[in-house]
């Protein structure tokens, strides 16, 4: 894909935007709808479109494999965290409600730590499974 | 949807079998919008539509793009189909007409859900709500499945951080 000028040039302007809406699905979840799994998706969609078009080398060095798959177990590890940090304060695993001084309070940080690591995740699980396939077939990096 | 699965089912071309997957995919998605339930539809349109199909056709880059015409004639499996189907149908005579207040669906947790979800946990999208905090963990069991998804294959394709050290191994030692 290192000739077609006009693929590259809008794949750059439109991957901060993809980015950005993945950002706005995930943290305007609790709003309306989207949540973690489909801001992951997304994330993962634009490094997916970068791989494309830019070839596996170049997103390799975007996105390193070591530091994608710690975020794959980082996602759950968050997820788990905030479960355990409700035992330790006192409630039942994964309750919110004692996360902050006001239950309600404590239910939107659960919610929103709870869909960043759903988020983070999914979107470093989709980039791994492109990348082992990519890497595979090897079609991506002409 | 029906022609894009009859289509689905005849054509031997995987190639355009992804793609009209993709496009059963997003008319489902349209199908949940106008069921009214846009999350759902928001998660059909981004993974059945989008990453499957990008997954599928590096799949394919790895297999042969055409199917293979069996060479024995499908009878057992599509009785099993076929008996399957029908008491699925059977069964379907007695749920709920779609909407029904009186369903147990709407009946047993809904309402606490819808009533006090604003109180308990403050957040306007009710989905949510349930999703990440009374269903918790049921999300972190889904979170989890996708974190085994993305183990196993890299256990499977193997191209993990191990492999390549060793090979590069092997390419300085030679």
């Amino acid at each position: 894909m290192r000739h077609h000028r006009v693929l590259r040039v809008v794949t750059k302007l439109l991957i901060p935007y993809i980015l950005l809406f993945a950002l706005y699905v995930q943290f305007h979840g609790d709003f309306g709808p989207g949540g973690g799994f489909q801001a992951g998706v997304i994330f993962g969609a634009a490094f997916i479109l970068y791989t494309l078009i830019f070839g596996l080398d170049a997103a390799r060095r975007v996105a390193p494999q070591p530091v994608v798959s710690a975020l794959v177990a980082g996602g759950v590890l968050l997820y788990g965290l905030v479960g355990m940090a409700g035992i330790l304060l006192g409630g039942n695993y994964l309750d919110y409600n004692v996360l902050a001084h006001e239950p309600a309070h404590g239910q939107h940080l659960g919610i929103l730590l709870v869909e960043l690591g759903v988020g983070i995740t999914v979107s470093a699980t989709m980039v791994t499974i492109f990348f082992q396939f990519a890497g595979r077939s090897g079609r991506t990096e002409e | 949807m029906g022609v894009t699965a009859i289509a689905i089912l005849r054509l031997r071309s995987l190639f355009a079998v992804v793609m009209l997957s993709g496009i059963y995919s997003l008319l489902s998605a349209c199908l949940f919008v106008v069921l009214d339930a846009v999350d759902v539809a928001f998660t059909e349109a981004a993974v059945g539509a989008g990453i499957t199909t990008v997954l599928m056709l590096s799949t394919l880059a790895l297999t042969k793009s055409r199917e293979k015409i069996p060479t024995y004639k499908p009878l057992l499996p599509l009785a099993v189909v076929l008996v399957t189907g029908a008491a699925l149908i059977y069964a379907s005579f007695d749920m709920p007409a779609f909407g029904d207040p009186e369903a147990p669906a709407n009946t047993h947790v809904i309402p606490r859900y819808l009533q006090d979800s604003p109180e308990e946990i403050g957040i306007p999208n009710v989905v949510t709500s349930v999703l990440a905090s009374y269903r918790g963990y049921d999300t972190l069991g889904e979170t989890v499945v996708i974190f085994t998804a993305g183990i196993g294959v890299m256990l499977l394709l193997g191209r993990g951080l191990g492999r390549r050290r060793r090979e590069d191994d092997e390419e300085t030692g030679q």
